[in-house]
């Protein structure tokens, strides 16, 4: 099982670069999500992806997963959810003031205003 | 047990959730901001004091013992790293108290400076390296509010950049910690570094290290990571610019030291030898992109890079002097980045160009705050009297008991050209021909100039005072060459 989310993991961070590197905004705020995805799931797999009741001691079962992965991917989410809607916005103002969603466009130096 | 640890992290956290609730009255954030400051500067000054006479400091958060719960962990060396920061930031504060002006402050400034100062000191005080990540994340949020607050076009074209960059970077943060996680299956530091050092590093862990100075590597802004740097930091205003100038790169390099010295030290011949080579490069390409422009913000912003070669160098040469003199450099380059930015953001403030060609005979006008950019200048290169010659005769000294010559000659060469480049500002800027006439000057310094005087004080000090200042840099530098002292104060086996 974990060879098979390791794939998943690798295909979802493989597309996430591949968006990363094109030209448009939001094919790279895209590309952000995924990648944190890939991230996501690497946490959960790195932990052990072996068979167990949920972390909850109501269930009264021999053994648990491991809830500590789990304690970690809920603060990852939270965290790239908050950098994914403060990037969107920041596209947003982006384009509104510079009349382009091109990143080839955005390219510039200092004295360039 | 002491609380006392937690009080840099809880005091500007605190400030910064009160600031929040006033947006409008800009006069009571001032002075709340410099209130908390004030309480924050008198804690690390008795936190360092605690460490000095007691040892390393630990507060086991919610009284779960190590490795199960985060421990907070003040040795020396993040001790002196939180008592230069909130002194930094506090002078970048009072500096923009008179340059940021009312939009900016009405729109949260003086919080996000405050959540910037939180996630900064939570990183150089955790000893848990996913609460590491979070910190990170606390100061990242801060510093992308701080870098586009306000709206003019570049910001915005930057911090999109800048954004990015520190998004890919925290993904593989998270990834790094999944690999150590599934690897160690612990997240305490010390924790991690005894299982390190009885398991023995194998090449998986040497590949999860390298993956490690990549991450804080593109927080810290060293070769060939270091490309987002200078367009984002040209972006904001010269008290945002001075804030992270000061602190924000330096927290990367914090993070190189911490876990090339306390968990990934068993492969030197790898990982060290990395670092070494990526070190001098970064001091080149930083004196290089310094001496080419003829732009002050510019110029200044490549001195970071060099300064991040010089300092992360010490982790290559892996020896007591080595480690004292990046310690040393690292507390003098915080400070006199500090004061530059700041003497910069005044000269900007006169004469509303960063351009040298458009200025001129600013000497004749402004003679204080020519005379103390000379000698912010003379400090940064390392002229004797002030504080960077202490640290750089340490590293060099320590490159010569490693037998490290390329790097003693790149560092010295590198002092040369960063003399040259800031003393290029001073000779354009200040003397030459008068550009500006009396009326055509955009704007005074007053009240602009006292916070780099403080700062340029404090770099006088750790120079004259060096066998004062000394004690303190070496039992640091103890701590970080022998891991142990480090790990039996958290874990007290």
């Amino acid at each position: 099982m974990e060879i098979v989310m390791t794939i998943v993991a690798g295909i979802l961070i493989a597309t996430a670069v591949y968006l990363m590197l094109s030209r448009s905004i939001l094919r790279i705020v895209i590309g952000t999500g995924l990648l944190s995805h890939g991230a996501h799931l690497m946490i959960l797999t790195m932990g052990g992806l072996k068979r167990g009741a949920a972390p909850l001691l109501g269930q009264e079962a021999s053994s648990y997963t491991d809830p500590l992965p789990q304690a970690l991917i809920l603060t990852a989410i939270v965290i790239s959810f908050g950098v994914t809607s403060f990037f969107l916005v920041l596209a947003y103002r982006a384009y509104q003031e510079l009349k382009t969603d091109d990143m080839d466009k955005l390219r510039g130096n200092e004295n360039h205003e | 047990m002491n609380n006392l640890v937690i009080l840099p992290i809880l005091i500007p956290l605190i400030t910064a959730t009160l600031l929040l609730l006033l947006p409008k009255r800009i006069k009571l954030q001032k002075l709340i901001s410099v209130i908390s400051l004030s309480f924050a500067t008198i804690a690390s000054i008795v936190l360092v004091h605690k460490v000095y006479t007691d040892g390393i400091q630990t507060l086991e958060i919610g009284n779960w013992r190590p490795p199960f719960g985060i421990v907070l962990v003040a040795d020396m060396f993040a001790s002196l790293l939180v008592l230069t920061g909130t002194i930094v930031s506090f002078m970048c504060i009072l500096f923009a108290f008179r340059s940021i002006g009312k939009g900016r402050e009405s729109y949260y400034y003086y919080a996000f400076t405050q959540f910037l100062l939180t996630g900064v000191m939570g990183a150089f005080l955790t000893g848990d390296i996913f609460n590491l990540f979070v910190f990170f994340e606390v100061m990242l949020m801060a510093s992308y509010a701080l870098i586009v607050i306000g709206g003019t076009r570049s910001q915005l074209r930057e911090s999109l950049k800048y954004v990015l960059v520190n998004v890919i970077s925290s993904a593989l943060f998270v990834l790094a910690l999944a690999y150590i996680y599934g690897l160690m299956g612990t997240l305490n530091m010390a924790d991690i570094s005894n299982k390190v050092a009885e398991s023995g590093q194998s090449g998986i862990l040497t590949v999860v290290a390298i993956l490690f100075l990549i991450v804080f590597g593109l927080k810290g802004g060293i070769f060939p990571l270091y490309f987002w740097l200078p367009g984002s930091y040209h972006a904001p205003p010269y008290a945002i610019t001075a804030l992270f100038g000061a602190l924000l790169t330096k927290v990367g390099v914090y993070a190189i030291f911490r876990t090339f010295t306390l968990i990934f030290y068993h492969e030197p011949e790898i990982t060290h030898t990395i670092i070494a080579i990526l070190a001098g490069i970064t001091i080149l390409i930083g004196a290089i992109g310094a001496i080419a422009y003829w732009d002050v913000k510019k110029i200044l912003i490549y001195n970071i890079v060099t300064a991040v070669g010089v300092i992360i160098y010490g982790v290559a040469l892996a020896n007591e002097t080595g480690y004292a003199g990046s310690i040393y450099y690292l507390v003098h380059d915080m400070v006199i980045k500090g004061a530059l930015f700041l003497l910069g953001g005044a000269m900007f403030a006169v004469t509303g160009t960063d351009n040298i060609k458009k200025m001129g005979g600013l000497i004749k006008r402004h003679p204080l705050l020519g005379w103390m950019f000379f000698i912010a200048a003379m400090a940064l290169a390392g002229i004797p009297p002030l504080s960077g010659f202490v640290g750089k005769v340490l590293l060099v000294q320590g490159g010569l008991e490693a037998d490290h010559y390329v790097f003693v000659g790149v560092m010295l060469l590198s002092s040369l050209l960063v003399l040259y480049s800031v003393m290029k500002i001073f000779m354009n800027c200040f003397f030459k021909a008068e550009v500006l006439s009396e009326k055509e000057e955009q704007g005074s310094t007053k009240g602009l100039i006292y916070p780099s005087v403080i700062l340029l004080a404090l770099s006088a000090f750790l120079g004259l005072g060096a066998e004062f200042v000394y004690p303190y840099v070496w039992q640091a530098a103890e701590t970080l060459m022998d891991p142990s002292i480090y790990i039996q104060a958290v874990l007290k086996e």
